[in-house]
Formats: structure tokens, sequence, C-alpha cells
């Protein structure tokens, strides 16, 4: 009955990893055909997947574990998903209900473990609720901010010998759960005035935009106005990158120029974004100038840490075409000669420091540089692949230097920042686009840690790109041992330690490649990527000592206050 | 600012600990919390105090809107409102302290509901405030026992939260 109720759903792909509990629904997966499974080979790599299929189609992921560790062994990935609003059910196998509270084997309690990161979720006690149920949790996951569902199902419930008459509702009605819609249209009037009498805007946008398919809107609306626009972490291809008003990331390891004119701002429309600590900096020094206003769609998000002034609850899409409608009805435009100045401004900041018009990085040193890896991937897939990443440096490498033109093309975990998404995040994306570039790029500390999907891979023909940053080194921690510890590396380094991943690529049926010299990234790449249906693991020594900036100064630095170099602040 | 917040909200497995939950995850502290099914049997009224700034309980009150079990809410302080809350008070009454925990009772209007030779079992019901300061009155020597419901509550006048 739960599988029909999938299928009804239309879920395509389950990503999971069987177990005792599980066995009735695996039986049942058996014996159909609509409804695929992908075997992982550890329940983090299944949520993982999943998450990606969702962040690269819009689409709600499918995830199903057995109980206890299978069930343990997804929270991460559930985390993962809860931190960057993405879509997503859990179905976790539980011990029969008569054993639930008697410690049972491989009984957790998976509810209470999962309260904290999930939107919702539910135990199902009667075999007759699970095709509403199974409604329900998609419903909630894919409507308003959405997030992970997990459904707990006792083994009873699923026993084959229980039958009902079965209908899958058509639609559910939640009362107590009405995700909002349209904004306010007397606060989108007086944001839209707001913007009309700014002279120094700027446009920051994050992952709502992104998942709540507004991108196109938000690409209309920055041109109508000409005002520059930045995203996070999250937003990134939320707005072309390779536009002209784009100022890049910005936050933490954000731009120059996109930290520097928020923090210059007069006005502030930040849309589907959440004011997290890694873009403020410093809340009480945040932009002291900016009349904020703030759409998006979870009411808690607004003025939660950032007081906004022109608060707006509503989906993203929705809010936006109105704002546009709006100013395409009325004559007024900003103040031309203020908006001109404002460009000039920032067009200074970006000659002076910006990340694109040359290179920020030493390009005479013999070592291969992680920027210029990132820039070569850029240029050999033609800025058009999907591209997941892992956490560290290398992720914030990737953020600042592939240019994203589309969204749902950059896939990282940025949140919660969890090593191990990367490769099966990218084989996620792959299970979904059969066809595309898919490109994971990882540190050699993550990817040791979701690394038995080389596997996985193996079995279900998906032929991502992994391209690891082999710096040695816990990049990240080390730089900031560099900058904050006296270079005193406590337990970032391996000594030695690490494996050979050719060899390992190849045990498992991949290809290996190794680049150690610089003349020869461009040509290896090339050479990757023409290896349309290998598995490649490149293998790509990078120089240690490289670090990523800008970076805010913190604690108590504000937006504009950064490190440009080892040896420039501004 | 003490609040007192009262939520409607399903009468589901689980609800209660996904408020509970709620509060201990962000951070936000309860002062008391009581619950209990309403005249629709799928529904339960949850109140509970809590202490914090404008900036706080709003935050709170979003989060708990959030919670996809939670039908409606109101702040009651921020309106006309009845608070009540219920103690059931073991105490020491032997000698002339009888007499004189009795006065005390009387006083706050409370009841004896249970006697032996020497102690009283004391119900009164109130305010907080006014509970505080019974306990006070009748002093710590005296007190065995103290068994608050903590505090419920309800609008003045027209209001209703309902569905
Ligand atoms: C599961 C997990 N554990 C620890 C961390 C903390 N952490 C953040 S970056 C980092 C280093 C990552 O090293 P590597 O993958 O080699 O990437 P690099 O920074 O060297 O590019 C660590 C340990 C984390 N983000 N996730
Ligand atoms: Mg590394």
């Amino acid at each position: 009955m739960l599988i029909r109720a999938l299928r009804d759903e239309g879920v395509e792909y389950i990503f999971g990893y069987p177990g005792g509990a599980a066995l009735h629904i695996y039986d049942a997966i058996f014996r159909q055909q609509d409804v695929k499974h992908i075997l992982v080979r550890h329940e983090q790599a299944a949520t993982h997947m999943a998450d990606a299929y969702s962040r690269s189609t819009g689409r709600v992921g499918t995830v199903l574990v057995t109980s206890g560790p299978g069930a343990t062994n997804a929270i991460t990935g559930i985390a993962t998903a809860y931190m960057d609003s993405i879509p997503m059910v859990v179905i976790s196998g539980q011990v029969m209900s008569h054993l639930i509270g008697e410690d049972a084997f491989q009984e957790t309690d998976m509810v209470g473990i999962s309260r904290p990161i999930v939107k919702h979720s539910f135990m199902v006690k009667h075999a007759s609720e699970i095709p509403e149920i199974v409604k329900k949790a998609y419903y909630i996951a894919s409507t308003g901010r959405p997030g992970p569902v997990v459904i707990d199902v006792p083994k009873d419930v699923t026993h084959p010998g229980q039958t009902f008459p079965y209908e899958y509702p058509e639609k559910v009605k939640i009362r107590s759960y009405t995700p909002a819609t349209r904004g306010h249209t007397g606060q989108i009037k007086k944001a839209v005035q707001l913007l009309l009498s700014a002279k120094r805007p700027v446009i920051y946008t994050g992952g709502g935009v992104v998942q709540g398919n507004a991108a196109e809107l938000l690409t209309q609306l920055v041109q109508l106005l000409d005002f520059p626009c930045t995203n996070t972490l999250m937003g990134l291809g939320g707005y072309p990158a390779t536009d002209k008003r784009f100022l890049g990331m910005l936050g933490m390891h954000g731009t120059f120029e996109a930290n520097t004119a928020m923090h210059h701002s007069d006005v502030i429309l930040a849309v589907g974004a959440r004011f997290d600590d890694r873009v403020t900096n410093t809340v009480s020094k945040f932009c002291p100038n900016a009349k904020i206003i703030h759409v998006d769609i979870d009411p808690a998000s607004i003025s939660k840490t950032v007081v906004a002034d022109v608060p707006i609850v509503g989906a993203v899409d929705s809010v936006l075409s109105e704002m546009l409608a709006l100013i395409q009805e009325t004559d007024e435009r900003p103040d031309a000669e203020a908006i001109a100045a404002w460009w000039k401004q920032i067009n200074e900041w970006r000659d002076r420091h910006g990340l694109y018009a040359k290179p920020r990085y030493d390009t005479s040193s013999e070592k291969i540089k992680p920027q210029e890896v990132i820039t070569a991937i850029y240029e050999v897939t033609k800025g058009d692949a999907f591209v997941t990443s892992d956490v560290g440096q290398h992720q914030m490498f990737t953020a600042q230097y592939y240019r994203f033109d589309k969204p749902r093309r950059w896939i990282n975990s940025g949140g919660l920042g969890t090593m191990g998404f990367g490769l099966p995040a990218a084989m996620g994306v792959q299970v979904a686009h059969r066809d595309a570039t898919v490109v994971c790029v990882t540190g050699e500390g993550s990817i040791q840690m979701c690394i038995q999907e080389l596997s996985t891979c193996t079995q279900y023909h998906l032929p991502v790109k992994i391209i690891c940053l082999n710096n040695q080194a816990l990049g990240m921690v080390r730089q900031w041992q560099d900058m904050q510890y006296s270079s005193r590396y406590a337990e970032s380094l391996y000594e030695d330690s690490l494996p050979d991943f050719i060899k390992l690529a190849e045990a498992y049926g991949h290809v290996g490649m190794r680049v150690t010299k610089r003349e020869e990234l461009k040509a290896k790449l090339e050479e990757c990527f023409a290896l349309k249906d290998r598995v490649v693991f490149m293998d790509i020594m990078v120089d240690q000592s490289e670090h990523v900036y800008p970076m805010h100064v913190a604690p108590n630095g504000s937006m504009r206050d950064m490190y440009l170099s080892k040896t420039e602040r501004t | 600012m003490r609040r007192i917040i009262s939520v409607l909200m399903e009468n589901a497995p689980g609800a209660l600990s996904r408020v509970v939950g709620l509060f201990s995850q962000r951070g936000y502290n309860i002062e008391s919390l009581t619950v209990a099914p309403t005249e629709d049997p799928t529904l339960s009224r949850l109140t509970l105090t809590t202490l914090g700034d404008e900036h706080k309980i709003e935050q709170i009150t979003k989060h708990l809107n959030k919670l996809i079990d939670v039908v409606k809410l109101v702040d009651l302080t921020e309106g006309a409102h009845i608070e009540r809350e219920l103690m059931l008070v073991k105490v020491k009454a032997a000698g002339a302290q009888r007499a004189e925990v009795k006065r005390c009772v009387d006083i706050f209007r409370g009841q004896i509901v249970d006697v032996t030779s020497s102690l009283y079992i004391i119900q009164i019901t109130g305010t907080s405030d006014k509970l505080d300061a019974f306990l006070q009155a009748v002093g710590d020597a005296a007190i065995l026992e103290v068994v608050r419901t903590g505090v419920s509550g309800i609008s003045r006048g027209e209001k209703v939260l309902s569905l």
C-alpha cells in the first residue's frame, strides 16, 4: 500500500537501504516496476542523493531506510536538507507496534530524534492511514517553506496480510497548515516606493529565489531597475553571474564589491534570504544606513536577526511579479544620476579588488592554485554543468569562481556545511539528469566521508566527475588555524596516510587521473570531461598554503571589514 | 516581560513534544505549561507562560505558528484577560500555627481540603502573584509541599480562540 501510494504521488525514485523493519516494503518494491529504487552504500548518502535530486529538479526527493541504525544514519542528511529548506520525504521502518518502547532490537525513537530537524513527522498507526499520510507528507514537504518530513512506519503496519480499500486522495487539507501565498499588497506598494526612491540600492537574494522558481522574475526586476544584485551561497544561479549587474556572492567569503556595496547601501531588497550570520557579520554593525525590505515565505525568517523596515510574507515569485507589475505601471523611476554615481562607485570597487577582472592569486607560482582549477573547470564545461561540492576551501573557491548563470546548477550544503555531501549529491543530480555533465568538486578530506558511494556509481552507471582539490589538509580548518591559532595545525593534517585515490577509483571500476603540474591541468580536465560515460576521479594536487579571500574580519567586524589576502585588509 | 501564550492545537500524538522541543531547541524558557483537551476532542488547549522581550516573544509566536499541529494561538497578555492558577499546599498546622494558617487561608479565600491533627492541605486559586503572596504569608517554615497547576487563561469579552 505504501509503494502504491508513492507511485500515485508520482515518485520516480527511492533512495534507500533495506533492513528488517523495512522488508515488507522492500518486497513490495520488488513486485512492481513504476517506482525505481537506488541502493546506496550508507543511508547518509541516500538522503544526500534525494536532497540533490530535489535541488536540481524542484521535485520532492524520497528516502527509505530501516529502523534503528538505518534511521540514525539518515539523520545527518535530514539535518542538511532542513537547514537549506529542501523538500524531502524520509520513510523509516520501525519495529512492530507492540514492541515500541521496549528497547526492541533496532528500535530508535525516530520521530523523537528527528524532531528538531524536520518540518513535520508522522508515525503510522494503521495501514489504512497510509495513503493520507503519504499525501500529507509530500504536501507539507513541498509547500510553504519546504523541508524534510519523516514517516515512521512500524513493520506490522506494512504486513501484506493487511488489506484495506485503497484510495489515494486527490488533495489534502490540513486545517492547521496554510502556507503563505501572495504578499500583502500594501506592503508591496511600500516596498516599490522605497526602491524607486533609492540612491544606493542593492538586491540581495538567497536560496528562496532558486527554490521558489523566481530566478526569471528576479532577473527581470534587476534589469528593469538597473540595480546591483548579489546572491548568497545558497542563492547562486538565482541571478546570472556573468551579467554586469551581478556583484558576486556576499558574506564571509563574498566579493569585496558585494560586501562593500551592501555596507554603504541605502535600500536593501532581500528576497528569499535569511540574514544568516555567515552573511551579516556582526549584526549590530550590519548596513548602518540601509532601509530593509525583506520578502520571504516564512514569517519566522523575517526580523529574526536583522529587523526589516518593510516585511513582506509571501511566495517570492508572486511578490516579485507584483513588484514588477507595479513598477511597469508607473512612470516613476529611480534617480538616474544617483544610480549612475552608485554604479561608478561599485565599478571602482570592482576594479580595485574584484575577483574576475584579473586573478587575485599568485599566477607565477609553480604550484597549482585551487582558484585556477575552478576557473578551468568553468571553461571546460562552458559554465553549463551541474556542480555539487563538499565543504571547505574548495567549496568557497567553487562558489567564487564557477559563475552560475542558471538556477539549480549549484548544489551545496550551505546551512549545515556537511562534509560528505558532494559525491552523493552529484549522483542524485545525475539520476535526475542522465545526460547532463555533473561535477563534484571536493577535497581529500570531504570525499572520504562518503567515498563508499563510488560503488553505487558503478551499479547504476552514474558517470559523475569527481574533482578533488587535494591540498593534503583539512584546508578550511588549516586556514583558521593560520589566522587565529598562530598556525598550530591541530589535527588538520594526515601525516602521509592519504590513500592513492587513483587506485581506489580503479578498484571500483572507474577512471583515476592525477594532476601535479600546472601545464597539464587544462588538457587533463578536457580529457576527463570527454569521458562522458565514465566516472572519473581527478586528484589534483593544489597549493596547501592557499587561503580563501576575501574573508570577513570577525568577530566584531562589519560587512565591509575584510581580509583581502594574507597581507591586505580593508 | 512575562507573557501568557494560549495555543489551540491538534490533539495528536507528539504535538506537545513538538511545542516543548521548540522551546528547548531555540533556547526559550517556559515558566509554566498546562495542556488539556477542549470541548472539541480533536483539539487541545495549551497555555504557557514565558519571559522575554518583544523580539523574543514575536519569534516564539512565529515559530509556534509554524508547527504543523498548531491551529491558532494568541498572546493573552496583549489584551484584557483572566488568568488563574490552582495550587495545593500541604502545611504544618500544629498548636498556635493552626489558627494562624487558617486565618491566612480565609484572607486569601482558599479552602482547607484535608486535615490531620498536625497539618492542613489547602487549595487556593488565583493569579500567580496571589499564589506567591499566599506562600510568602504562610512562610517557608510551615510549608511541606507545593503543587501548582500552572497558569491557564482566557481573553475577556467577545474574543474567542477557536477554529
Ligand atoms: C561532517 C563535518 N565534520 C567537520 C566539519 C568541519 N570542517 C569544515 S571544512 C573542513 C575541512 C575540509 O577539508 P577538505 O574536504 O580537504 O576541504 P579543503 O578545505 O581542504 O578544501 C572541516 C573539517 C564539517 N564541515 N563537516
Ligand atoms: Mg583538503
